[in-house]
C-alpha cells in the first residue's frame, strides 16, 4: 500500500444555526496513510489559514475514542465506515486514492448546527439530568463491599454504562431518536441494586425530557446500534420499554 | 531553611494520624441558611471540579460550573484508563492508610507535603464507596466483590478499575451527580465557556471573566470563593496524552493576580506511548503500563541496525532494563523507564522509521502464556495499536516511546487548598498537590475526588464562615469593568496582529523548545539556552501570529490562541524553575546532579523544598515552604 493519496473533500459549511449551509470542495493532494482522519483536517485547516481562509470547524477533544466530542458524518455514515470506530481513531489507510470523501454535521432537529460540523448536543445533559443518576449525596454511602452485585449483571451494566454520549446514534436514525443513548442510562442503573429505588421515576422522567427535547421516536430500525462507535446493544432499548411498561404498571 | 512568610501551608498541629479528624471537626461551618447565600464558582468538570460542584451545591451554596468543552461529561479525566488507588485492603494483602501514604511520599521522591498525603490515603476509602453508591461499574470477582489489581511496581493490590475506562466511569459518576444538582437549580452549568480572567475585589478573588466560545461574548460572574479545576498543563509540550483543549489558561490567569505556582518543572512523562509518526502528528497515545508486566523492553546492540526485529536474534538484543535494574526489570518506574529509553535512542540505537522508538516485545509473553492469556489481559490494548499503526502487537514488537502525560507543579495551595489569594482554591491537578516530583500509577483519580468529594466541602467552610454578610457584589463593580478591558484589550490585540505564522506553528515550536531542553533530561547549559529561545518566541508570537475569522463567533483558533499565549509564559518559567532546582528529583532529571553510573541524585539538603513563584511582571520571585518529613524517612529511591 502506498504511503500517500489524492482525495477531493466535500464538506458541509454553514457559519451559524441562522445562516443556510452548502457543500465546498477542497483537493486534498499527498494525505499521508498514516494520519488520522481528524490530522487530516488539521493539515486542510493549516492551508486554509495560511490562505487567508475560514478553517473548517469541528468538535474534538481527547482524539483517543473516549470523551464523545468528535462527530463526523462521513460518506453517509456517523464516524465513517469502520464498525465501532469514532472519528477520531479513524485512519487515513481505510480511504483509497482518488476517493472524494463527503464530510457532513450530524443532521437533527435537536441538534442545531453551530458552525460547520460542530452541533449542540445540550440535549442530551437534559436528559441525563432528568433522572440518569442515583440520588446519593456525598458522605452517604456504605461500604462498598457491603452490597455485592452479581459479576454478569455488573458486566452487562457496564457494557450499557459505556456510552460516550457523541450522538451518532441520533444523527444515523431516520427518526432522529436519542432512544438508544438513553436506553444505556437507564439500562445502566436499572441492572445495578444500588438504581432499584428510583427505577420507576428514573425512565418516565428521562422520556418526558427525550421527548421534549425534540429528538423522535424510536421505531426499532436497529440503524443506531450498527453505528454506534461503542457498539452499545439495541437489547437496552427492549429493557428500556419493559422498565417504561413496568413504570406504567405501578403508576399511581 | 525556614519557609518564605509569604507561605503558610496552614497545617494542623498534632500527630500526622489525627489532624485531618481533628481539623474536621474544629473547622467553622456555615448554616445551611447562610449557605444559600454563598456563590462559589467551579472552573472546571474534570472529577475535581464534578464532585466539588455536586458537594458543594448538595450542601447548599449556589454554584456555577463552567467547562470548554460542550458537556460537562467530556473533561478530559474520562480519557485516565487504568485505575483508582484506595487503601480498602480488600485483599487483605496489608494494605493500609500508613502504606498508601507512605509509597506515595516515596514515590513522589519525597518532594510533597505529608500531612496532605496522609489526608489524601486518609479519605481514599470513601471515594470508593460513594463511586459505588453512585452507580459506578468497578470490576468484581465472581462472589459479586470488588476486585483489585497492582499498579506502578507497589506490592499491594490497591487499585480498583472499571476495564480500560476508569476514569471515563467516575467521571460519568461525578458528572451524573452534577446533573442531578443542575436539575434541582443548585448548579448552574456553563458549558462552552472558558474562563479567562480572574476578578479581584480588595484583594480578595470574587469572580472570573468567561467568554463565551459560542458567541464569542465576555460575560462576569461574580462568586464568594473560586474553585480553580482546570486540570494539568501538560500541552506546553504541545504533543502530550492530554486532551487537545487542556491547557494552563485558569490558573495562569490566577497566577498573574497573585496565587503562587508551585514546582513548575514537575512533569511526568509516561514510558509506555504511540511514537510521533509524522510532522501532523496532533497528540500521543498512551499504551498502559501494565503492559510492562508481560512486555519485554529492547533496542538492537548495534548502533543503526535497521533490520526487521524479527530478523534480529537475542544476542544481538539490548533488553537494556533487565540489563540495567536486575531487581526491577521491565518493571522500574515511569521515570527511570523513561529514562533509560532516551538514552538508547540518544545513542543511536532506537528503532522505527523515526529512530525514536524502543520495542515492547510479547513473543515471550506469547510463548509461554499462549495468545489467549494476552489477549485476555491486553487485547483491547493491542487493538487500539493496530488501529492507530496498521501493526499487529501478536506478531510484531510494539513500537513505544516516552511521551508527557501528567503535571505535577502547579497551583500552590494550603493544607484547605486554597493558593496564596484569598479565597482562590485549586483542586485535582491544578494544583501542585500531592505526589511530588514523581505520581504514582492510578493516584491521580484518587486525588481529584478527594479534594474534591471530601476536602473542599469542609475547608470551604473555614473561609465562607466569614463571608455570610458579604452580599454578591454587582458585577458592574469596577473591578468587573477593569478585568473585562483587559481581556477585551487582549482579544483585538490578538486579532489585530495579522502575521504569518498559524497559532499551531507557533505551539509545535514552543513544544519544541521544552521538550528537548526542559523534558527528560535538563542541564543548565540547556535550560539557559532554552530561556533565551522561549522569549524571543513569544515576541514572535505577538508580532507574527495570524488568527482567523471574527471576534464573535465561534472561533476555535481565537482560543488556541490565547491558550498558546499562555503556555508561553509557563514555559518561560518552567524553564527558570528547572535552572534553579540544581538536583534530580522524580521526573526532574538535572545531569550535573547523579551517581556515577547514571542514576539521579537527590539533593535534600539543599532541595527539600516546594519551589512557589510569585509573579511579578518582570522576573519571578522564588519562595520556598520547606518540606519536614517527620514520619517519613528520607532515603535514596533504589531500582537496581
Ligand atoms: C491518557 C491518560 C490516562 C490516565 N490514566 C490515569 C489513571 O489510570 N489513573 C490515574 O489516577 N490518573 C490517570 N491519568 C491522570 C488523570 O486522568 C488526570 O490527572 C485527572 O483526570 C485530572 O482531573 P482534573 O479534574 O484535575 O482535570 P480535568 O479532567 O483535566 O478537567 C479539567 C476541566 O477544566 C475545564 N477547563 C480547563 N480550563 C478551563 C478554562 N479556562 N475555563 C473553563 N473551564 C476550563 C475543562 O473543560 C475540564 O472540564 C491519566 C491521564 C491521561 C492523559
Ligand atoms: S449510544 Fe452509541 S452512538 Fe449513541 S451516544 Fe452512546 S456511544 Fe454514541
Ligand atoms: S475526540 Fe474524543 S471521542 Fe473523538
Amino acid at each position: 500500500m502506498s504511503d500517500s493519496i489524492n482525495l477531493k473533500l466535500k464538506i458541509w459549511r454553514q457559519r451559524n444555526h441562522k445562516e443556510a449551509g452548502h457543500f465546498e470542495m477542497y483537493d486534498m493532494p499527498g494525505v499521508s496513510t498514516h494520519m488520522s482522519f481528524l490530522e487530516m483536517m488539521d493539515v486542510l485547516n493549516d492551508r486554509l489559514i495560511r490562505e487567508g481562509k475560514d478553517p473548517v470547524a469541528f468538535d474534538h477533544d481527547c482524539r483517543e475514542g473516549i470523551c464523545g466530542m468528535c462527530s463526523m458524518y462521513i460518506n453517509g455514515r456517523a464516524h465513517g465506515p469502520l464498525k465501532g470506530t469514532t472519528t477520531c481513531q479513524l485512519h487515513m489507510r481505510h480511504f483509497s486514492d482518488g476517493e472524494t470523501v463527503t464530510i457532513e454535521p450530524w443532521r437533527a432537529a435537536a441538534f442545531p448546527v453551530i458552525k460547520d460540523l460542530v452541533v449542540d448536543r445540550t440535549s442530551f445533559d437534559k436528559i441525563i439530568a432528568a433522572g440518569g443518576y442515583i440520588s446519593v449525596n456525598t458522605g452517604n454511602a456504605t461500604d462498598a463491599n457491603s452490597l455485592p452485585v452479581e459479576k454478569a449483571k455488573s458486566d452487562e451494566a457496564f457494557d450499557a454504562a459505556a456510552c460516550i454520549g457523541c450522538g451518532a446514534c441520533v444523527a444515523t436514525c431516520k427518526n432522529a431518536s436519542g432512544m438508544l443513548f438513553l436506553s444505556a442510562k437507564v439500562s445502566h442503573l436499572a441492572l445495578l441494586p444500588q438504581g432499584e429505588p428510583e427505577r420507576r421515576e428514573r425512565v418516565l422522567r428521562m422520556i418526558d425530557a427525550h421527548d421534549e427535547s425534540g429528538l423522535g421516536a424510536c421505531t426499532n430500525t436497529g440503524a443506531c446500534e450498527a453505528e454506534c462507535p461503542k457498539e452499545i446493544s439495541i437489547s437496552h432499548i427492549a429493557r428500556l420499554n419493559r422498565e417504561y411498561l413496568r413504570a406504567g404498571m405501578t403508576g399511581e | 531553611m525556614a519557609s518564605s512568610p509569604k507561605l503558610n501551608s496552614h497545617i494542623p498541629e498534632g500527630p500526622m494520624e489525627s489532624k485531618w479528624t481533628h481539623h474536621k471537626s474544629t473547622v467553622r461551618l456555615v448554616s445551611p441558611a447562610n449557605k444559600r447565600r454563598l456563590d462559589v464558582i467551579v472552573v472546571g468538570t474534570g472529577l475535581a471540579g464534578a464532585s466539588a460542584a455536586a458537594s458543594l451545591a448538595e450542601l447548599g451554596y449556589n454554584v456555577k460550573a463552567f467547562c470548554f468543552q460542550d458537556s460537562p461529561r467530556r473533561a478530559h479525566s474520562i480519557a485516565a484508563q487504568g485505575g483508582i488507588n484506595a487503601a480498602k485492603n480488600y485483599q487483605n494483602d496489608g494494605d493500609s492508610v500508613y502504606r498508601l501514604f507512605y509509597d506515595t511520599v516515596k514515590g513522589g521522591d519525597y518532594r510533597a507535603r505529608e500531612a496532605n498525603v496522609y489526608r489524601l490515603a486518609e479519605v481514599s476509602a470513601s471515594i470508593i464507596d460513594q463511586c459505588v453508591a453512585q452507580g459506578v461499574p468497578f470490576a468484581r470477582e465472581y462472589g459479586g466483590l470488588l476486585d483489585n489489581r497492582s499498579f506502578g511496581g507497589v506490592q499491594v493490590s490497591r487499585t480498583f478499575y472499571a476495564r480500560g475506562q476508569t476514569g471515563q466511569q467516575l467521571l460519568l459518576g461525578a458528572y451524573s451527580a452534577l446533573e442531578r444538582q443542575v436539575a434541582k437549580g443548585a448548579v448552574t452549568m456553563y458549558s462552552r465557556h472558558e474562563m479567562v480572567e480572574l476578578v479581584m475585589v480588595d484583594g480578595k478573588a470574587r469572580g472570573i471573566i468567561a467568554r463565551n466560545l459560542v458567541t464569542g461574548e465576555l460575560e462576569r460572574h461574580f462568586g464568594h470563593a473560586v474553585l480553580i479545576c482546570s486540570g494539568g498543563y501538560g500541552n506546553v509540550f504541545y504533543l502530550s496524552t492530554n486532551a487537545m483543549g487542556s491547557n494552563v489558561t485558569a490558573a495562569w490567569k490566577a497566577h498573574k493576580k497573585g496565587a503562587f505556582f508551585g514546582n513548575p518543572c514537575f512533569t511526568q512523562i509516561h514510558p509506555t506511548c504511540i511514537p510521533v509518526s509524522g510532522d501532523y502528528q496532533s497528540k500521543l497515545t498512551l499504551m498502559s503500563e501494565s503492559l510492562r508486566n508481560d512486555g519485554r523492553v529492547w533496542v538492537p546492540k548495534a548502533v543503526g541496525d535497521k533490520r526487521k526485529p524479527e530478523e534480529i536474534s537475542d544476542e544481538e538484543r539490548d533488553y537494556y532494563l533487565e540489563r540495567r535494574y536486575p531487581a526491577f526489570g521491565n518493571l522500574v518506574p515511569r521515570d527511570v523507564a523513561s529514562r533509560a529509553a532516551k538514552q538508547a535512542c540518544d545513542e543511536g540505537r532506537g528503532v522505527g522509521p523515526s529512530g525514536l522508538a524502543v520495542y515492547l516485545d510479547f513473543r515471550d509473553a506469547i510463548k509461554r502464556l499462549g495468545h489467549h492469556v494476552i489477549s485476555a489481559r491486553y487485547g483491547n490494548l493491542f487493538e487500539m495499536y493496530e488501529k492507530i499503526t496498521g501493526e499487529d502487537p501478536y506478531q510484531t514488537p510494539m513500537r513505544i516511546y516516552p511521551a508527557v502525560h501528567y503535571t505535577m507543579g502547579g497551583l500552590w495551595v494550603d493544607y484547605n487548598l486554597m493558593t496564596t489569594v484569598p479565597g482562590l482554591y485549586a483542586l485535582g491537578e491544578a494544583n501542585f498537590s500531592d505526589h511530588g516530583a514523581n505520581r504514582l500509577g492510578a493516584s491521580a483519580l484518587m486525588q481529584g475526588l478527594a479534594d474534591g468529594y471530601f476536602v473542599i466541602p469542609y475547608t470551604l467552610g473555614e473561609y465562607l464562615a466569614d463571608d455570610i454578610r458579604t452580599p454578591a457584589i454587582p458585577t458592574n463593580h469596577p473591578a468587573f469593568d477593569e478585568a473585562e478591558k483587559s481581556v477585551r484589550d487582549r482579544i483585538e490585540k490578538l486579532m489585530s496582529i495579522k502575521g504569518k505564522q498559524t497559532v499551531e506553528d507557533l505551539h509545535k515550536r514552543l513544544g519544541r523548545i521544552i521538550w528537548d531542553y526542559c523534558g527528560m533530561s535538563r542541564t543548565a547549559e540547556g535550560l539557559t539556552k532554552a530561556l533565551a529561545m522561549v522569549q524571543e518566541l513569544k515576541n514572535e508570537f505577538w508580532t507574527d501570529v495570524r488568527i482567523p475569522g471574527d471576534v464573535n463567533e465561534f472561533n476555535p483558533e481565537l482560543d488556541k490562541a490565547g491558550r498558546v499565549a499562555d503556555f508561553i509564559e509557563l514555559g518561560e518559567l518552567m524553564i527558570r524553575d528547572a535552572l534553579m532546582r540544581n538536583e534530580s528529583c522524580g521526573g526532574h532529571f538535572r545531569e550535573e546532579s547523579q551517581t556515577e553510573d547514571g542514576e539521579a541524585k537527590r539533593d535534600d539538603e539543599n532541595f527539600a523544598f516546594v519551589a512557589a513563584w510569585e509573579y511579578t511582571g518582570t522576573e519571578p520571585v522564588l519562595h520556598k515552604e520547606e518540606l519536614n518529613f517527620e514520619v517519613v524517612h528520607l532515603t535514596q529511591r533504589s531500582y537496581k
